[in-house]
């Protein structure tokens, strides 16, 4: 992008050449056998991407949303999995604990969690409540010394091996008393469920949080009680942003993946880009990646810079999300297309690609409720009648 | 025009879909996860007459058309594509022998298959031949009596398995003249299987690598005559297409069942999902395209066996009923949401059949050249 700062193409290089010889060479076996890349989060700690949005007070090294959206997308391009790994630990927990903690959590928790000692996560779907975030029924009861918290969250990425969850649970009787609590690993009553079967980000475990009677002190609360709502708004607008990187990794890697099988693959005595219907969707995927990336940048400057506000942003966010994911979709599958049956064995990345993708149209905001998010402020109170 | 499916037809359908339930279901999931084919469903199939419906009772088939043998294959393949895939590729030796066998041809090879006792198989593909089939480098050499085979064969269905497979290889000049269409046997010496493609779905279906090293094959296994191979290889191809086009089929309706179920059961906002216009409106696409599919597969099916040109028909069938497999399997995964993405709920699964439905049996760029070709006539 031009206006990317030196800053940011150092990002840029650094993460490229950190996922080329970190993730590259891994990725297959895990995405095979459901593993995670454990050591790769210290390296990433090591490079200061961890603690990427967090002030170096506290470990980390202070970009914004344009770098950690570049460093998604690089990743990304290698191995989307740990990426969104990644993105749980260091968007939806340390931004989290960084931005509405405080001085006092965030000098407990951010350093072990910007040098990668301790992998982070997000609790906030349930079983009962996925796009009705706010339909969640996980109570916290606040007692003399502590609050006790009963319920279980699900799709939590980094759920099973996590040490550190940002959740949130209801306070109150009102649909918007919500509240957040940092729960450790290790507190009696506190658990997390097995390993979800997924189809796609195989290397990013998923699961759920169980709380049976976990006792929280009051000094794990984060921000007022009651006032959880704004936040976790604003920062799944940052997580949907940055989660669009994710998906723009996955569609130029396949682009390129394509292009260079369309040069070389002959058939009919001629390389099969000669033909106008792979030379179509070479182009179309080629375009819709370009667009979607001046999208996803557009909306990571327009938060680096406060242009937007409360649900402007959201739908800035959205928006952007919105036509990403369902770009990486469609460009993986033409991907496999091009390919043939080579595209659809694991000899080429680019089946594991469209599995990967697949998943961003569905976390973070399921396509359907950024639609319902976009169309809230496009038609105001006449898009709920 | 007749929109009512005739009693055999009906019945066919239920015998498949009451197999495909019973028998097929309790054990897809686990085998898919461990790769594991199971001959002996095969045989059971068989025993139903599953495996030979569209072959004259002659010799051990059903003597229906191809209208019942989708009706089969889409139940089947509503449960396990894998299975769908394996009865229509056993079905490939038997279709091509009825057509241009000898008759001693037909008599050895065509009633074990159509019986389910033994498995079929069609090698045509190879590393630098998929699409531009004419292109094929597997030579067979005439040597007195017999042929000597040599070459490697890519994306053979079953080929571990199977006891008879039509093979095609050069036997003269260059393109699609110089093709010849042979039968050959399971064990024959110098023919072996070589890797076994990981794949991203399909798993119980085993796609394999042929390798051909001077296998003799006796000259009475020679289909028609030398040079016929690729109008051999493109007649089955054609007929192939409504099979997977049928296959197609089967698989976005279950998947559509199970998304309508889900947005039912499903509560979010005060009431289940499919009150809302997002998903009730893509359920209603899914259906209409499903529908539209199923429309195009029975006019390709009717007309093979009416006994007129189907050709242009089966490729707009394949084309279409592919297309919308992905189209309404990625969408079901959508509707189902994270519980899509697992494999707790078997449509990521359907999903990942669906895609390689659009490249078998001619990729779906092939079928838009032939119906371009055919317009452009």
């Amino acid at each position: 992008m031009w206006y990317f700062s030196d800053e940011h193409r150092m990002i840029q290089d650094t993460v490229r050449s950190f996922a080329k010889s970190e993730l590259a060479p891994r990725i297959e076996k895990l995405d095979d056998e459901e593993g995670f890349n454990r050591e790769s989060f210290y390296k990433m700690g090591e490079l200061g991407l961890l603690g990427i949005l967090v002030s170096e007070e506290f470990g980390g090294t202070q970009q914004d949303c344009v770098a950690a959206t570049i460093a998604m997308e690089e990743m990304a391009a290698v191995d989307a999995s740990t990426t969104l790994s990644y993105l749980a630990h260091t968007i939806l927990c340390v931004n989290q604990i960084s931005t509405n903690g405080t001085p006092e959590q965030k000098k407990k928790y951010l350093p072990k969690l910007c040098s990668g000692e301790s992998i982070g996560g997000m609790g906030m779907s349930e079983p009962g409540a996925g796009s009705d975030a706010l339909g969640m029924i996980t109570k916290a009861e606040k007692k003399s010394d502590h609050y006790l918290i009963n319920g279980a969250k699900t799709w939590i990425t980094n759920g099973p091996g996590g040490d550190l969850f940002y959740v949130y649970a209801k306070t109150g009787p009102d649909k918007r008393n919500l509240s957040t609590f940092i729960v450790e690993r290790g507190m009696p009553g506190f658990s997390t469920g097995k390993k979800f079967k997924k189809m796609g980000m195989r290397a990013s475990p998923t699961g759920e949080l169980i709380f049976d009677n976990v006792k929280v002190p009051l000094a794990n609360r984060v921000g007022e009680e009651n006032s959880s709502v704004k936040a976790m708004m604003r920062n799944l607008d940052i997580e949907r942003i940055t989660i669009s990187g994710i998906s723009l990794g996955i569609a130029r890697a396949s682009i390129e993946v394509a292009t260079q099988y369309a040069k070389e693959r002959k058939q009919f005595g001629k390389p099969i880009g000669a033909f106008q219907q792979i030379q179509e969707r070479l182009t179309e995927a080629a375009a819709w990646y370009e667009a979607c990336r001046a999208l996803t940048y557009q909306a990571a400057k327009t938060w680096d810079l406060g242009l937007m506000t409360g649900k402007e942003a959201s739908m800035m966010a959205a928006k952007a999300k919105l036509q990403s994911a369902q770009m990486a979709t469609q460009v993986a599958l033409d991907a496999i297309q091009i390919l043939g049956g080579y595209g659809y064995t694991r000899e080429f990345p680019v089946e594991r690609y469209m599995r990967d993708a697949k998943l961003i149209e569905i976390g973070a905001g399921t396509n359907e409720i950024l639609r319902v998010i976009i169309a809230r402020q496009m038609l105001g109170e006449v898009a709920d009648l | 025009m007749n929109f009512e499916p005739s009693a055999e037809q009906t019945q066919i359908r239920e015998l498949a879909r009451k197999f495909a339930q019973n028998k097929l279901k309790p054990l897809v999931e686990a085998d898919e996860a461990t790769e594991t084919f199971r001959p002996e469903i095969i045989r059971q199939l068989g025993e139903l007459g599953l495996t030979g419906i569209p072959v004259p009772e002659a010799y051990d088939g059903a003597g229906l058309g191809y209208q019942e043998y989708c009706a089969s294959l889409s139940e089947i393949a509503a449960v396990c594509g894998a299975y769908a895939i394996s009865v229509a590729v056993t079905g490939l030796p038997q279709i091509i022998l009825s057509q241009f066998g000898s008759d001693a041809q037909k008599k050895k090879y065509i009633p074990p298959l159509a019986r389910g006792d033994q498995i079929g198989a069609f090698s045509l593909s190879e590393a630098g031949s998929g699409s531009d089939a004419a292109s094929l480098r597997t030579i067979a050499r005439r040597d007195g009596k017999d042929y000597i085979i040599n070459g490697t064969k890519l994306w053979t269905t079953q080929a571990d398995v199977a006891s008879t497979i039509i093979l095609m290889a050069r036997t003269g000049e260059p393109g699609a003249k110089g093709v010849s269409a042979f039968i050959l046997e399971s064990g024959s010496k110098g023919m072996h299987t070589g890797k076994r493609e990981k794949k991203m779905g399909l798993h119980i279906s085993h796609t394999m690598e042929l390798i051909l090293e001077n296998v003799r094959v006796p000259a009475e296994n020679l289909i028609g005559r030398e040079g016929d191979g690729f109008k051999v290889a493109m007649t089955a191809l054609d007929g192939g297409r409504i099979t997977i086009a049928a296959t197609a089929c089967g698989i976005a309706r279950a998947a559509l069942e199970v998304a309508v179920q889900h947005a039912k059961d499903r509560e979010q906002f005060g009431g289940p999902i499919i009150q809302l216009q997002g998903v009730s409106f893509m359920l209603a696409d899914m259906k209409t395209q499903l529908e539209a599919a199923e429309l195009l597969v029975a006019r390709a099916a009717w007309l093979k066996d009416q006994g007129q040109s189907f050709s242009d028909a089966a490729s707009m069938a394949k084309l279409f009923a592919t297309d919308t497999a992905m189209r309404v399997t990625t969408d079901a995964v959508q509707i189902l949401g994270g519980s899509g993405y697992t494999q707790d709920f078997p449509v990521e699964r359907y999903m990942r059949e669906a895609k390689v439905l659009q490249i078998v049996e001619g990729t779906n760029q092939v079928q838009r050249m032939l119906i371009g070709r055919s317009l452009a006539k």
